[in-house]
């Protein structure tokens, strides 16, 4: 291959540079009906799953069409998007916040002819490339992160246990029948990138082993007290080692305090801490981020350990399915996971889930430990 | 012919969910093919090579992307998230696979003009593989070689008039909800208002200045559809003050069944006829709605703004008329001590273009002087507040103490006075004492 020059010089990398400009504004890219009624909607309604109607001050109406996407896609996928957004919407089309997408059209008839079409379109070996639906109370799509493809960090891969768990549940994405929306996060290290710590249910890839030191190499990769002060139990102190002969600068790690977070590996190149047979995936749920009834909570651990059992992980998406079922049978309309887990109380949620309970799972993480623990005589047998 | 034999991958192609594999191998096939010709900038064969490290993943269970990478253009401090393969020689598609973060436009609403044009670019100069979108909002060019990076950075500035993303100890890139664009529950302009930031922070996004990263987000109404107040260091909240605007009508519409409750969105099941004491009375956590005679009243004094009887009858309810947003900081993940939500600073703030949003601006600020003198390295907003306290940040803000900044008062009595709030001050004579109390 033959280097392009996109007109860059790298004799004088500072001339023609553009600089802070920001993206672009967003009125740029509006469909008409949506430049023409901006901040005039009166009301919208679900008309079907994955079918929003959006009726505007002036008459006007907007029909959306959402449809799911696996959020790592090619430039061939987004070209594919833009043929069916030029041929159906007049070439406009957006993406929400859980990396759905969403067509625009001016009319019923257009919109459910467009959910058809968007149902019909599947690669060979068969998925859904745009599967409809995603809206009211159901499962949306899965806000997750990088995994196996991408990152250093991980502690079991985000495509992989995504396209797993949306297999499982998908009949809960094209439909509405759950009590209100729940929404499924996942986040390949305890950084938790994305929503994890405020979802329904959330997948996390958790470690079960101290980092290795690579003393060699120690003093001259890493800032040793940016990996002492990185760690969140004060588990790492300066030390230093003799192999060969050689003294070196390095760390010494108390395993007996070690939680397994991975921070120091995250400051520290020399903290490796992968591990095939430790690592694997905890569940959370419960979490809420919209003020609607009951407060924005955080999702708890209710299941400490599933192990990264590739390509489909089973007990993972098992532990799922019988939260969601359990859920589903058990709340009251309008109400979310973890209002339902509060309401019936939590030692109710792990006998109607069938979870096992341990020790695992009660916090012993500073003073604020102490209030997760139930200082009352209310309980149910 | 596919590269590398991926059996464990391949039985991720089946099921109905949309497959990253299937999608990869098209990918993989298009480059292959290249129908256009065109001469590829780094390895035809990246999306093949991905596909190989990824099932080697899969077969031994753990990554196999070297720790760290720094690389990025000039003029800037972030915006690439450099990564290389630790298998070079099994994978040299994949040796370099850097990400390069696009700054997207708020609400995410695309012309095909846009992305076709990000798509010609990046099938020459990357792997043409993406994630749309990052969770902070970006645009993810997923994996290219560092020559390139300048020549992207080129391209987007002068030909897309597009900007890079952040990364690092810095502004990270702002994302709204799609707000007044297409939703009646708006009650400021999210979508310009993080348009607005975002351009007049430039600097502190493209060149870290920070203790730590710093993320604005910007949600309309406390539906939280961005989820700025689990995910945003500064979470904008839209809100209003006054009253909800009834319809009864409407009311009387959805009392007869002729609309159906929260607009539809429990259809796919038969949950008895709509009952607006049960579904709306009821579950108010005020309890400030009151359903007699046939008519809907609420006692607007008590309301919460919860959202949840106006999410419940969307075409007899609406927001009130004077609107602006909220202020809650110090969102972050667990990492170093424990998950933080946004907590209230500001209660209510109008939402005014008209002055360039100054009223907006003046609070930012404040904090960030605050956090970027007492936060130390590595320390989130969320952080240096519990270990500074709330009554600092206010402070900092310039924002008076609002009893609506706590759930509750506290519990323990380890009350801090300073010194000159207490007659007399602090310097006393322990002689002076003895005279009254005998050793």
């Amino acid at each position: 291959m033959a280097f392009i020059s996109s007109g860059y010089n790298p004799e004088k990398p500072m001339e023609n540079r553009i600089t802070d400009i920001g993206p672009q504004h967003f009125t740029e890219f509006l469909p008409p009906v949506i430049e023409k009624n901006f901040g005039k909607w009166v009301y919208h309604e679900i008309l079907e799953p994955g079918v929003l109607m959006h009726a505007a001050e002036s008459g006007d109406e907007v029909y959306t069409v959402r449809a799911g996407t696996a959020r790592l896609m090619s430039v061939t996928m987004i070209r594919e998007i833009c043929d069916i957004a030029d041929k159906y919407c007049g070439g406009y089309l957006r993406f929400t916040t859980r990396n759905n997408i969403e067509f625009m059209v001016e009319t019923k008839d257009e919109a459910l002819a467009l959910k058809k079409f968007l149902n019909e379109q599947k690669f060979g070996q068969g998925s859904y490339k745009f599967p409809v639906g995603g809206t009211g109370a159901g499962v949306s799509n899965i806000v997750h992160t990088q995994g196996w493809v991408h990152c250093h960090t991980p502690a079991t891969d985000a495509s992989g246990t995504v396209k797993a768990t949306m297999d499982a549940v998908f009949d809960q994405f094209t439909d509405m029948k759950l009590p209100a929306p729940v929404r499924i996060a996942m986040a390949c290290c305890l950084n938790m990138c994305g929503a994890v710590h405020c979802s329904d249910i959330a997948i996390l890839g958790v470690h079960r082993k101290p980092p290795m030191i690579d003393h060699k190499y120690l003093d001259n990769l890493c800032e040793i007290p940016l990996a002492v002060a990185s760690c969140p139990t004060g588990a790492i102190r300066p030390s230093k080692v003799e192999i060969e002969g050689t003294q070196y600068k390095t760390v010494a790690i108390k395993e007996e305090r070690c939680m397994f977070c991975g921070n120091c590996y995250t400051m520290c190149p020399s903290l490796p801490l992968s591990d095939s047979q430790g690592d694997g995936v905890a569940i959370m749920v419960g979490g809420k981020i919209s003020n609607r009834i009951t407060k924005p909570a955080f999702s708890k651990v209710v299941v400490p350990f599933l192990p990264n059992n590739t390509p489909r992980w089973p007990e993972m998406t098992d532990v799922i399915k019988r939260i969601l079922t359990a859920y589903s049978e058990g709340a009251n309309k309008y109400e979310r996971l973890g209002d339902w887990a509060n309401r019936i109380g939590w030692e109710r949620f792990f006998e109607v889930c069938d979870l096992e309970f341990s020790e695992h799972l009660i916090d012993d993480f500073r003073d604020p430990a102490y209030y997760t623990w139930r200082q009352t005589t209310q309980f149910k047998w | 012919m596919a590269k590398h034999k991926t059996p464990l991958l391949d039985q991720l192609e089946s099921g109905p969910w949309p497959s990253f594999v299937s999608d990869i191998k098209q990918e993989a096939e298009a480059r292959a093919k290249n129908e256009k010709g065109l001469d590829y900038q780094i390895p035809v064969d990246c999306p093949e090579d991905l596909l190989g490290v990824l099932e080697l993943s899969f077969t031994d269970g753990e990554t196999h992307w070297k720790h760290g990478g720094i690389v990025g253009v000039f003029g800037y401090g972030g915006g690439v998230i450099g990564r290389y393969c630790d298998q070079p020689e099994m994978f040299p598609g994949v040796a370099h696979f850097h990400t390069v973060r696009v700054a997207q436009p708020a609400g995410k609403f695309y012309t095909t003009k846009f992305l076709r044009e990000l798509c010609d670019l990046w099938d020459l100069r990357g792997s043409g593989l993406t994630n749309m979108h990052g969770s902070t909002g970006d645009i993810v060019l997923l994996g290219t070689q560092t020559p390139q990076l300048e020549e992207i950075f080129f391209e987007l500035t002068h030909n897309m008039n597009n900007d890079l993303g952040g990364s690092g100890s810095n502004l990270r890139t702002p994302a709204a909800c799609m707000g007044m664009s297409r939703c009646e529950y708006a009650c400021y302009d999210s979508q310009e208002l993080c348009y607005n930031l975002t351009m007049e922070y430039q600097d502190e996004l493209h060149r870290p200045a920070f203790p730590y990263k710093f993320k604005f987000k910007f949600d309309a109404c406390a539906n939280g559809c961005v989820a700025a107040l689990a995910r945003s260091d500064m979470a904008f909240v839209g809100t209003w003050k006054g009253d909800i605007r009834i319809d009864q009508g409407a009311v009387a519409a959805y009392v007869g069944g002729e609309f159906a409750p929260n607009a539809g969105a429990h259809s796919g099941r038969d949950w008895g006829k709509f009952d607006i004491v049960k579904e709306v009375v009821e579950l108010c956590p005020s309890k400030c709605i009151s359903y007699e005679g046939g008519k809907l009243a609420i006692n607007n004094k008590e309301c919460v703004r919860c959202m949840h009887c106006i999410n419940t009858m969307p075409r007899a309810l609406r927001i009130g008329e004077e609107t602006g947003t909220s202020i809650l900081c110090g969102a972050k993940a667990p990492i170093l001590d424990g998950p933080q939500m946004g907590s209230l600073l500001v209660p209510f703030v109008e939402v005014n273009k008209d002055d360039d949003y100054q009223a907006i601006k003046d609070i930012i600020e404040g904090v960030w002087d605050w956090w970027m003198e007492e936060g130390k390295n590595r320390e989130r907003l969320g952080e240096t507040m519990k270990r500074l306290g709330f009554a600092a940040l206010a402070e900092a803000a310039g924002v008076p103490v609002d009893v609506r900044m706590v759930q509750e008062p506290r519990h323990n009595p380890y009350i801090f006075w300073k010194a000159d709030e207490v007659e007399g001050g602090w310097d006393r004579d322990i002689n002076e004492y003895r005279e009254r109390h005998l050793r």
